[in-house]
């Protein structure tokens, strides 16, 4: 564990400093969007379908309207035209696309669809009224799963397509066949990556209000993205980008539910426009579990061909993946960021990728953390131990004979992505060394020597990711329509004090104090007197907002860039204040000085005052101090490491517990271990939960049984024991920080972690692999027909 | 929070609470900790017009010694029931039980008395009390009446107080010289029981000569392993012959298929758990 120290003088990246906004944060003394309390405000709610496909007869609401306190009700009709919500990633060419409806006209496509909304004076009133709304539907048969929907007769989601299948999207590389036709094993397994329902701390919220100043309205949102959701509102409501304002206030956790453009806030955004009062909506925890999107939910039919000896030849991955109802900001590319992660850290000479997109009356899916890269870790990490079972070869030993040695880095992969550096040697020493590999691998020999109820595990995942998107030509070249970039501007205020600005917007990550300590160290300027400017269009234009472990990746760029900019124009005036050469003037913590005679010498804060009067700057030059940079990465970032996992499994109830966890991650430069520890932590947690607790479940007739928190598993620290964690550090070449992305490492590579430790505690009982979550009924059951003979 | 609208009175005693249940007609509610019945006004799962709140009426807040039994106020926090030196000294089952109890948090609100009342199938206060023989003391309007555990549990959140009537007190006998164990199965701290078993038994000169089992979450009420109970007084005190008793646990059961386990799966969890939970109380 990472020791926690109060600020010191010296160099601020590095430090452990505490979180400048936790104080706020953690007392709930700050404004999330729930707070903001405007006069007059009209509060929403949402009528949403109880059916999960159905065509919309008739809509009564006179007895709501009667509602004292009810002012408006507002059904599909009433907005024909407006979309809640779209795709701004057609992956594909021939792509069919569906238009998702801010109010549904005419026919529901999901349990939780809406149908209707209510604006009134009260929160309580606006709830009450929805159960006044009578609306008479017709059954259509729900399409639940992917299979099903992709056979010939089956009901169709959007009848006017003619299918459900999206997309197929194709990656051939190299040349698999030929791999296969080499190859002494072909291993097959077909791995579930379960729906998943992301949750946050706060829900969605958003206010809506027009300011009284020209036409601006200001739409506040709980969102990790209040740039992209400017362009998106604007594109989708035709009121003028110039005319709207998003602030993401405070915000409770994101984990990808809030990159998105919702129907509410399409909705409270042309209400407040329309009926010039301020709207505001706050979603239930029920409501969270339906209609905010949800995550993974793939079928990955995997092929591995391997030589006798243990070497990878290729893989072929075969995907389904739910797109659920409709597509949202980017659905149907959410599988494709894992595209280029099958073949993880090893070595192969060919990579055949194929995902079909299929559309099912179930809850949109889109981001959640990592996004692609934890299916695509999962597949491979688990295929690795699968091989590795078949071919009798250790799984460490599996993989190293096929991992990228760190000597060949750069390296570029089968799948065209070029790994700036790494070093999984280290990580993988540094972890077997925290974990005690040897000795629980005894303990593991004689549980099963004596027939132990509680068998052991050992869970291997050496995993690689790309993030820090992106690259805006990469972007492009995958038909995305926006770019990567980010941006930073640096002010030295008349006073002294720094305002950074900066185009990422937290949730949780802290980029207040880290970013904070990357300027500090660039201008010279105590952490105390830097304030970060975040997540509000009207003070900070230009972002591109928080996702994708860019913001440090990205972000971190431009804050040194602008830094560096701000510290060049001011060693201008302070070498016409000092009466010297440019190239006389030393910079150091904050102070220029004349080379050679230290006595001449200004701070960084007097050349701003001079900068602000503007009496005495060189020829030419423009008053006030400040630095900005608009920066795109030169690629992405691959952080990478090796997680262990000790499984305890009773083999009489299936019940798994989680006995010891070693996470050794490298992403390259810390700037503040503290919060690296924080991210690890937390990714860790959501990971493992995929493993252990979490899965949405569907009925037949499309409706969500797991709609509540006693029946969606979610772990608290009581149910996780105590990471064990540490970094290697092996900097970044394509970063000029050195850092690479840490936000998404721990969900990523901790997944297929416990499935591995879980199969390897019960592999000798039969069991090739357990369903996910790995419940006891679902443990226990691969354990009885395992029993019985069949393939587990 | 968004409940529907309702009314709200606040006891001072038990006879003001009965008064306010009548006066409230059919669709009034208690409201004790309110860890059961917040989140279902919540979800507007229930929307009664009336809530009587009973927290702060001092009798239902009393531990009280009665010589061979204790009796255990129906607003006694699940906290409080825990750490109670009455009932850890002399029930122990129980205070042990209610340390499985939910979170915390919870367990500082919620009271005993709710839980019994609530009666969730998956609740462990319940199984707790009929594997106990516990007795409930219950007032309404024609005064006081005691309800046996058997009785007490009718249906599924169904017991034998009646919408006028609250649920003053839970008599425990002590069981001192029985060994006891609650063996609790879920997925997460927090979680209800999948299957949870209460067990108590006493030993004697390497004998069972007493055995009380009942499992939480196996019907819609919970369920005296009485065939278990039967096959284990008498024999001897050994894991071999635990296990062999605990073969029937589930025989009659008719536990719920949900997300988390399906009534075959429950069922063998069933003798597994009775075993385990025998074996320990029996200190094995």
């Amino acid at each position: 564990m990472t020791e926690t120290v109060m600020r010191t003088d010296g160099a601020a990246i590095g430090r452990a400093d505490r979180r400048k906004e936790d104080a706020r944060l953690l007392t709930g003394r700050t404004n999330w969007t729930d707070n903001i309390q405007l006069p007059g405000t009209l509060y929403m709610s949402c009528l949403r379908s109880s059916m999960a496909h159905a065509k919309i007869l008739s809509i009564d609401a006179t007895a709501a309207l009667e509602l004292d306190g009810v002012v408006h009700v507002f059904t599909g009709k009433d907005f024909p035209e407006l979309a809640g919500s779209t795709c701004v990633w057609p992956v594909t060419d021939d792509i069919k696309m569906s238009t998702f409806p801010a109010i549904c006209l005419d026919e529901v496509k999901y349990a939780g669809d809406v149908v209707a909304i209510v604006l009134a004076n009260d929160k309580y009133v606006a709830v009450d009224a929805l159960d006044l709304i009578d609306v008479d539907y017709e059954h259509l048969d729900a399409v639940v799963d992917m299979e099903e929907a992709l056979k010939p007769g089956s009901p169709l989601v959007h009848s006017e397509m003619g299918t459900n299948e999206c997309y197929v999207a194709r990656m051939p590389c190299g040349d698999y066949e030929a791999a296969k036709a080499k190859a002494d094993l072909v291993v097959r397994r077909r791995f579930i990556n379960q729906r998943l329902i992301p949750n946050t701390m706060e829900p969605r919220a958003v206010v809506a209000a027009p300011m009284g100043m020209s036409d601006e309205i200001t739409i506040w949102s709980a969102t990790q993205i209040p740039h992209v959701l400017r362009v998106l509102l604007a594109l989708l409501t035709g009121i003028p980008e110039n005319n709207i304002r998003v602030v993401a206030p405070d915000v409770g956790g994101g984990f990808g539910a809030k990159l998105q453009i919702n129907r509410e806030e399409v909705l409270a955004l042309v209400l407040a426009k329309k009926i010039g009062k301020p709207i505001k909506w706050t979603e239930t925890r029920s409501e969270h579990m339906v209609a905010t999107h949800h995550g993974r939910d793939q079928i990955q039919d995997i092929e591995l061909a391997v030589t006798q000896d243990g070497q990878i030849l290729g893989m072929k991955v075969d995907l389904l993946a739910d797109m659920g109802a409709y597509l949202q900001i980017i659905t149907p590319g959410t599988p494709l960021l894992g595209m280029f992660m099958y073949s993880g850290i090893y070595k192969m000479e060919a990579l055949d990728f194929t995902c079909t997109g299929v559309y099912t009356t179930k809850t949109p899916t889109d981001a959640y953390r990592g996004a692609g890269r934890p299916e695509a870790t999962y597949a491979i990490e688990r295929i690795v131990d699968e091989a590795a079972a078949e071919l009798g070869i250790e799984p460490l030993e599996f993989r190293k004979r096929n991992w990228i040695k760190h000597e060949e880095f750069p390296y570029t992969q089968i799948a065209g992505l070029t790994y700036d550096t790494g070093n999984y040697e280290a990580a993988t020493a540094r972890a077997l060394e925290l974990f005690g590999y040897d000795e629980l691998r005894a303990e593991q020999t004689a549980r099963r020597a004596s027939g132990d109820t509680v068998q052991l595990g050992i869970g291997i995942s050496t995993f690689t990711e790309m993030c820090g998107l992106a690259p805006s030509r990469t972007l492009g070249a995958l038909k995305y329509v926006a770019g990567g970039w980010e941006h930073c501007t640096i002010r030295a205020l008349p006073t002294g004090k720094i305002e950074l600005v900066t185009g990422t917007s937290p949730h949780g990550q802290g980029h207040e104090t880290a970013w904070s300590q990357i300027a500090s160290d660039i201008i010279g300027v105590p952490v105390e007197d830097i304030e970060v400017v975040h997540g509000d269009t009207g003070r900070a234009p230009y972002g591109m907002d928080t996702y994708g472990s860019r913001s440090l990746a990205v972000g971190g760029q431009a804050i040194k860039m602008a830094g560096e900019r701000l510290v060049e124009k001011a060693r201008l005036i302070a070498a016409h204040q000092l009466e010297a050469s440019p190239d006389d003037i030393e910079f150091s913590a904050g102070t220029y000085s004349v080379k050679g005679d230290p006595e001449k010498s200004t701070t960084i804060q007097a050349v701003a005052f001079e900068a602000f009067t503007a009496h005495n700057l060189p020829d030419g030059m423009e008053p006030t101090l400040s630095g900005e940079s608009t920066v795109d990465p030169m690629d992405f970032s691959y952080p990478h490491g090796t997680h262990l996992a000790a499984m305890e499994v009773d083999t009489e109830t299936g019940m798994v517990k989680l006995r010891k966890y070693v996470a050794v991650d490298d992403c390259g430069i810390q700037i503040n271990p503290m919060i690296v520890e924080g991210q690890v932590h937390g990714g860790l947690a959501q990971g493992i939960a995929q493993a252990m607790f979490e899965g949405a479940l569907y009925d037949n007739d499309g409706n969500l049984l797991t709609g509540s928190m006693g029946d969606y598993l979610l772990p608290s620290a009581a149910d996780l024991p105590s990471f064990i964690t540490d970094r290697t550090v092996t900097p970044s070449t394509t970063h000029p920080l050195g850092t690479k992305g840490i936000g998404e490492a721990g969900a990523i590579a901790s997944t297929p972690a416990i499935i591995n430790g879980v199969v390897d505690a019960i592999r000798h009982l039969g069991v090739t692999d357990v369903f996910m979550p790995a419940s006891p009924q679902n443990v226990w059951r691969a354990i009885q027909t395992a029993k019985n003979g069949g393939a587990a | 929070m968004i409940p529907a609208e309702f009314d709200y009175v606040k006891a001072g005693s038990v006879d003001e609470a009965v008064a306010a249940l009548v006066a409230g007609g059919e669709d009034s509610k208690v409201l004790g900790g309110g860890q059961s019945l917040l989140p279902v006004l919540r979800l507007r799962l229930n929307s009664p017009s009336v809530l009587v709140d009973v927290s702060g009426i001092d009798e239902l807040r009393q531990v009280t010694d009665e010589g061979s039994s204790i009796l255990v106020g129906a607003g006694v926090t699940t906290h409080e029931v825990m750490h109670h030196a009455l009932v850890t000294a002399h029930v122990p089952l129980l205070s042990q039980a209610a340390g499985l109890v939910a979170d915390p948090a919870i367990r500082h609100l919620g009271t005993f008395g709710g839980s019994c009342t609530h009666a969730d199938p998956s609740g462990d206060m319940p199984s707790v009390a009929a594997a106990l023989d516990a007795e409930f003391v219950v007032a309404g309007p024609g005064g006081r009446r005691t309800v046996a555990a058997s009785d007490f549990f009718v249906d599924f959140f169904t017991t034998a107080v009646g919408l006028d009537e609250v649920l003053v007190a839970v008599r425990l006998p002590k069981m001192d010289g029985w060994g006891s164990h609650y063996e609790k199965f879920h997925r997460t701290a927090q979680a209800w029981a999948i299957v949870g078993v209460a067990a108590a038994v006493k030993v004697e000169g390497g004998a069972i000569t007493g055995a009380k089992v009942a499992l939480t979450n196996m019907g819609p009420t919970p369920v005296r392993a009485t065939s278990v109970e039967a096959a284990l007084v008498g024999g001897p005190a050994t894991v071999e012959a635990i296990a062999g008793a605990s073969g029937s646990a589930a025989d009659g059961t008719s536990p719920t298929t949900d997300t988390h386990a399906d009534a075959e799966f429950r069922q063998h969890l069933a003798r597994v758990l009775t075993a385990r939970a025998v074996t320990k109380a029996a200190g094995l």
